[in-house]
């Protein structure tokens, strides 16, 4: 089992409504978040190109952040989602320098925080928060090792880039273009 | 490299941010840490939910509103079975939350005891303040007459206010959602086919072809389902055609941009129908069988071809003409979007009729695809007395102005209220809900002009505004999450009603709107318009009637019935209705010449910006609702201030930097009160600016918004009234950058 995201950049509008969703089902304290928006532009007026993106976590198969983790706080954990233990975290920091994502945040509290692919919805067979929320389904949330999954069909129909790919992460977040 | 814009919003907790000091060992809770990381598996089930429809915007998503396991409210999660959210909220009515949680709220009712506009109040208990406010009714009643109360409303409070404003004898009530928004739409598509459009627009974006938005960017209004069915549309391969002069987040997903110079749009709408009349590319039977006054316009039209367009808007005939056929090769499943906030320039209701002939043409109307026939649910009224007859009437009042407004204009009730602009009439008192007008109507000193000369000034809201400061009495209403209101019924597909009931008790000393409504009519001794003992009663006495109850609807939330009223489009069963004069689409409208208006829209050129200024431009953002939800914490936490977007060339000319704080300063000399930071992008023309509407609050009250951005309301000072039906055309304003702050007493 291998848990990913695809993101539909053509449909997202950024509106930012995964950010909020994220932070009221997982109690992140207002003025920090777990996902955030990318709005990315290119071009002169008239000929403008505009890439929305929602970001988060790329829960990385080969994560730097569980790799430099002194105290295996950070961990592999259900389908490959990467996870964070408060009461191991000691809060050293190593995995937010790690990150080429950017994806990881100090909670108040002390410890590391992160995007959790919402684990405790998708224990219960529930999309991640941001997914069941997007106005715009631009989020795909399934299990890429069962190809009937509606993630792996569209990852087959569609094509997709995947952000940093030279950091050698094998992220799990894919780009619909 | 400088040509690549990076903007990373919501990136708040990422880097900056330092370790805290608290530890996690003996003393942390477990319950919500473990929750969201995953330790405990919460069950949806096992927390308790009520039903509620959002109060954030007017689209009124129906959802649940969830508690944690310490009984405190939670989150929201839209219903699935409404048609105006299919179980996702946008990210206000996500973050409506916050609207409960903000401890800036009012939190008593207060007296005021200084002067207007000094923030100088005693509390006051609800009994003091309620009698307050019936004396004073009394008084005005009795010197003045009742109709020189107005109440100006936007919010589901509406319906029971004005109940009471009736029952007290005045028919002043007015929403700003009509002539400072959707006005002249109304008016035009109720010219044009006998019926507007009203909310949700009954646009069939779920099956369309082609979707036109003129000057609307969906997606940037989350209008929630006509986003969702716009998303659907984009994987569909639908043609996407925006018409902006900015590069909208909508036009970034459109087949076809049509970057227009501002304020010439209906030379465009005339263009396109030139080409579409002229290739004969209209739908030709359901305009000989539908229409009247094809043969004047395809004489009318025939000057207005694109290389005439071209001259005015800066658009490419080609493109134009290729749009043209992009759109009737989609027809009858084409929209051209009747927008919403369509009060620009003062000849509104021309150019939503030269929209809705458009329409007309291509055949959408009551087509699948284009747009469909809505059905609403009567709702049952409780009984009360008939009202009293009003001695003045607003159509009264405005003195045969603006013969084809259908409903009163806050506008007008502003200058009404203001000595000497109405002959033998000034309103004297107004009661406000959930409209914060210093912000909402155009040029705010006139609004405090206005609210200077009133004897009263009644403000029901949850947070202190910019209003509240000025207003006599204030009654703090508690949030929708803390209350009962009517019930929810909205045309749709299908005719559909939703309940919002209370998910906890009102916090503070608030109270709801019908508590509230009911309370106050009892000591002006109209009890009797209000005769139920509880407002569950008065809900399940109407719910009784439609085949529910108050128990159900507390279970599911929101109820569909069965349409009665036939097919949704068009069919040889279901044969077209036209509620016009003739019968018919009226292509050549002869209601408005008989009123002495143009029988087909006509393009005027409008004022240009002069020299070293520039058109400004507003809009929406998608999580804010104007002025309402800027002190929100979850979503000022998304968006806290609103940016000036300049163009590159533009920033050289006057050397801005990316972030730099400006003020901004109108044609006649009015400025902004804070500054705002300059955004440089490419999305936006060299000849306008662009803010988002509903910032720059000056109530210290808002901890979190005051000083934050600027208000647009101070720089539209220049207002363009729609002769038509009476609206506030805002677009006719231009402004120029000031690097130094022009007023030194203000701080920023």
């Amino acid at each position: 089992m291998r848990f990913a995201m695809a993101i539909d950049t053509r449909k997202c509008v950024g509106c930012s409504d995964c950010v909020v969703a994220c932070q009221t089902e997982n109690a992140v304290p207002i003025g920090y978040c777990r996902d955030w928006i990318v709005e990315v532009n290119d071009g002169t007026y008239p000929q403008l190109v505009m890439e929305i993106r929602s970001e988060r976590c790329n829960h990385c198969s080969n994560s730097p952040c569980v790799r430099c983790c002194p105290t295996g706080a950070s961990h592999y954990d259900y389908g490959g989602i990467v996870l964070v233990t408060p009461h191991k975290c000691i809060g050293c920091g190593a995995c937010i320098a790690s990150c080429p994502y950017d994806a990881r945040y100090p909670h108040p509290k002390g410890y590391v925080d992160k995007c959790t692919f919402c684990v405790h919805r998708v224990k219960e067979g529930l999309p991640p928060a941001c997914v069941a929320v997007c106005p715009t389904k631009c989020l795909y949330f399934g299990d890429t090792d069962d190809p009937r999954s509606e993630i792996s069909l569209v990852l087959k129909k569609r094509k997709y880039k995947r952000l940093i790919p030279e950091a050698g992460t094998n992220p799990n977040l894919y780009f619909l273009i | 490299m400088n040509r690549r814009n990076f903007i990373r919003i919501s990136t708040l907790g990422a880097g900056g941010a330092m370790f805290g000091s608290i530890g996690f060992g003996s003393g942390r809770e477990p319950s919500l840490i473990d929750r969201l990381t995953g330790n405990v598996h919460p069950e949806e089930s096992k927390y308790i939910r009520t039903p509620t429809y959002c109060e954030i915007c007017f689209w009124k998503c129906a959802g649940w509103v969830y508690k944690n396991d310490q009984g405190e409210i939670w989150k929201i999660i839209g219903n699935e079975n409404d048609p105006h959210c299919n179980g996702r909220l946008c990210p206000r009515g996500t973050g409506g939350v916050g609207m409960y949680y903000d401890q800036d709220r009012l939190k008593t009712p207060l007296i005021r005891t200084g002067r207007k506009g000094k923030q100088e109040f005693k509390r006051a208990s609800w009994d003091e303040a309620l009698d307050f406010v019936a004396k004073k009714l009394d008084f005005i009643g009795k010197k003045y007459g009742p109709e020189t109360v107005a109440l100006i409303t936007h919010g589901s409070g509406g319906k029971l206010l004005t109940t009471l404003m009736k029952a007290y004898g005045s028919d002043s009530i007015a929403g700003p959602s009509y002539a400072q928004c959707k006005g002249p739409r109304e008016v035009a598509f109720g010219l044009t086919f006998g019926t507007g459009l009203e909310s949700p627009e009954p646009t069939d974006i779920r099956d369309t072809r082609c979707l036109v938005l003129i000057g609307s960017h969906l997606g940037e209004n989350m209008h929630n389902t006509q986003v969702q069915e716009m998303a659907d549309a984009i994987d569909r391969g639908a043609t996407i055609i925006t018409v902006d002069p900015r590069y909208s987040t909508v036009a970034s997903k459109s087949k076809f941009w049509l970057p227009i110079k501002p304020a010439t749009d209906i030379a465009l709408l005339l263009a396109w129908t030139n080409v579409i009349v002229s290739n004969g590319w209209y739908d030709k039977d359901y305009v000989e069988k539908y229409t009247t006054g094809f043969d004047k316009l395809k004489e009318y039209i025939r000057p207005f071809t694109p290389e005439w367009a071209y001259g005015i808007t800066t658009l490419d005939p080609n493109m134009i003409r290729d749009t043209a056929k992009e759109m009737a090769n989609a027809s009858p499943a084409v929209i051209i979007h009747p927008g919403r906030h369509v009060t620009w320039y003062g000849d509104d209701t021309q150019r939503s009729r030269a929209i809705a002939i458009l329409n007309a043409l291509l055949g959408s109307w009551g087509r699948r695809g284009g747009f469909y026939l809505p059905e609403l649910k009567e709702i049952p009224e409780y009984p009360h007395p008939p009202f009293p007859p009003v001695n003045k009437s607003w159509r009264d009042i405005l003195g045969g102005q603006y013969p084809f407004a259908e409903l009163p204009l806050a506008n007008a009730i502003v200058d009404g209220s203001i000595p000497g602009n109405l002959k033998d009439f000034q309103y004297r008192g107004w009661i406000v809900n959930g409209s914060n007008l210093n912000m909402t109507m155009p040029d705010t000193r006139k609004t405090l002009e206005a609210i200077q000369q009133l004897e009263l000034l009644v403000v029901i809201d949850t947070m202190p505004m910019e209003i509240t400061g000025w207003a006599d009495v204030i009654l703090p209403e508690c949030t929708y999450l803390e209350r009962y209101d009517v019930l929810r019924n909205d045309h749709n597909r299908e005719p559909v009603i939703a309940l919002r009931m209370p998910a906890t008790e009102p916090k503070y000393d608030t109270r709801p709107d019908w508590w509230i409504v009911k309370e106050l009519a009892s000591k002006m001794g109209l009890g009797r318009y209000f005769d139920w003992k509880s407002f569950e009663g008065f809900l399940d006495y109407k719910l009784k009637r439609m085949g529910s109850s108050l128990e159900e609807m507390k279970k599911i939330g929101v109820k569909k019935y069965e349409r009665t009223s036939g097919d949704l489009y068009f069919s040889a069963d279901n044969p077209p209705v036209f509620d016009t004069p003739s019968g018919k689409i009226e292509l050549y409208s002869s209601q408005l010449e008989q009123a002495g208006f143009d029988p087909f829209p006509r393009f005027t050129p409008h004022e240009e910006p002069p020299e070293g200024f520039y058109r400004l431009n507003y809009g929406r953002t998608q999580s804010h609702t104007f002025s309402r939800t800027s002190n929100n914490p979850n979503l000022s936490a998304i968006m806290p201030e609103n940016l000036v977007w300049v163009n590159p060339k533009v920033a050289a000319n006057w050397q801005l930097k990316e972030g730099q704080e400006v003020w901004l300063k109108n044609q006649d000399g009015s400025t902004t009160s804070f500054p705002a930071k300059v955004r440089i992008t490419e999305r936006i023309r060299w000849d306008s600016v662009y803010i988002v509407h509903g910032f720059g609050h000056t109530n210290p009250l808002l901890t979190r918004a005051y000083g934050k951005g600027v208000s647009d309301a101070a720089l539209i000072t220049k207002i363009l009234i729609d002769p038509v039906m009476g609206a506030t055309g805002m677009r006719g304003n231009f402004v120029t950058f000031l690097t130094e702050n022009p007023d030194k007493e203000v701080k920023a």
